[in-house]
């Protein structure tokens, strides 16, 4: 209860004492990605590992209807209910007419190009750790998929989680641009983590969460109970998830666990999102999963 | 008196049962519904075996295990799915309410899953190949009815 207390304090004191300058949107310079030369089709490799379309398609969308990125799935949580925008080629409802530098703002500063903070139910949190060159790369492919003119809905957000000011402090709290796993890792380990922890965005719902949503590093990937909701995210620490490697990887691919159960809910999608990527980045994942510091 | 006493015992442990059972509803139905999955996942290793190469593939046994799976298809399960018997009535199951929703289209699902083991069941027995073939939308019927309707669990 302390800790609480202290953490609430020490975001007052972050709100009202250092104030705008400290937690102002901070894009990225305007030549950030001068010079960099897109490649539409390995976008969709990045695409696929990002997941965009588990939260950007419509609500139960399936097959190649997961292309046309509306939005409208819901999303609650213990501050509101976000509900994904359209993020189609569509150049008023959706990000038609955004540049790869737009995109690398969102996606690693959590800044929309009119410079206002994004809540972070948009995981950059984790595509801070993204490439430019990916994401320069990412907005070339979506560039080919459908204009959808569905308007975005507003989020379902109470004050005080409604301020977008306030999430100035959230980030000064929270966002972190180091990896979680550090050490000697092989070049395929490292490759696992940028997927984990950049890309895949994993840790969004197997990291638990502190009472302000900032993810507790310290129990990096070790699950808990959904938040607002039924069910659990499994510890997928070594702890929890003692698979082997090609089972890790089959799981992604196939949907398929070891004992032939089956992926349910948005693990789902993000199998469906895994089996377009390569078996050399699902074992990727599955090699690092095994460098995680176990943790209940 | 003796058999007196034996009958008040067994009146006993039953009605310690019948409590049990009224504490988390819809009990039996959640246990038999599990056990029909668990059954299906036994069937779906054999197949899922030899698919992925960790088994010898053998016609005789996956054409048994493909008409395993068509038993519970045929198996009229509709009485082990009352309404309200979701994780929230009975923390045990993980189905979702959503599953009785308006709207709610489980039954094209059921009708899905229906079809790609119709299909498996055609291609079991045939050769390797046909059987991989088959495998990739049965998983995904699997998938389709986890994905909506289940609680994340896995």
């Amino acid at each position: 209860m302390r800790l609480k207390l202290k953490t609430l304090v020490a975001v007052a004191a972050l709100a009202v004492g250092a104030g705008w300058f400290l937690t102002r949107p901070s894009p990225l310079p305007d030549d950030a990605m001068s010079g960099v030369t897109a490649d539409a089709a390995h976008g969709e490799t990045v695409f696929w590992a990002a997941g965009c379309a588990s939260c950007h398609s419509a609500p139960d969308a399936e097959g190649d209807a997961r292309l046309i990125l509306s939005g409208g799935q819901r999303f609650p949580s213990p501050f509101g209910t976000f509900v994904a925008p359209n993020i189609s080629s569509d150049s008023d409802a959706g990000i038609g007419n955004w540049s790869a530098l737009d995109l690398a703002n969102a996606m690693t500063r959590g800044v929309s190009p009119g410079g206002q903070h994004y809540f972070p139910a948009f995981p950059y949190a984790s595509y801070n750790k993204a490439d430019l060159q990916d994401i320069a790369d990412l907005r070339a492919f979506l560039a080919t998929l459908p204009a959808d003119p569905r308007p975005s809905e507003p989020h379902d957000v109470a004050f005080p989680f409604n301020i977008r000011a306030a999430l100035g402090g959230w980030k000064l709290l929270f966002l972190s641009t180091d990896w979680v796993v550090t050490g000697d890792l092989t070049p395929q380990e490292q490759r696992g983590r940028y997927l984990v922890e950049a890309l895949g965005h994993c840790g969004e719902c197997h990291t638990p969460r502190n009472l302000l949503g900032g993810t507790e590093r310290s129990r990096w990937l070790a699950g808990g109970p959904v938040p607002a909701g039924k069910g659990r995210f499994p510890n997928i620490t070594p702890a929890g998830l003692t698979w082997s490697e090609r089972d890790i990887a089959e799981y992604l691919k196939s949907g398929f666990t070891p004992d032939f159960d089956s992926a349910g809910g948005h693990m789902a999608s993000v199998v469906e999102n895994f089996a377009h990527l390569p078996d050399s980045d699902r074992l990727a994942i599955a090699a690092y999963l095994k460098k995680v510091p176990p943790s209940e | 008196m003796r058999k007196l006493f034996a009958a008040a015992a067994i009146l006993a442990i039953a009605g310690t049962g019948i409590a049990a059972a009224q504490d988390a509803p819809f009990g039996m139905q959640i246990k038999a519904r599990q056990g029909i999955m668990a059954y299906r996942a036994l069937q779906m290793g054999v197949l899922g075996g030899m698919a992925k190469g960790d088994v010898a593939y053998d016609a005789a046994a996956a054409q048994k295990a493909a008409d395993n799976l068509m038993a519970t298809v045929t198996l009229d399960a509709s009485m082990l799915w009352p309404q309200g018997s979701d994780n929230s009535a009975n923390p045990a199951s993980t189905a979702l309410a959503a599953i009785w929703a308006d709207g709610s289209d489980i039954g094209d699902k059921a009708t899905a899953f229906a079809e790609a083991v119709t299909a498996m069941q055609a291609a079991a027995g045939t050769d390797l190949a046909s059987l991989q073939g088959a495998m990739g939308n049965l998983g995904g019927a699997c998938g389709g009815c986890h994905k909506a309707f289940r609680v994340p669990s896995n």
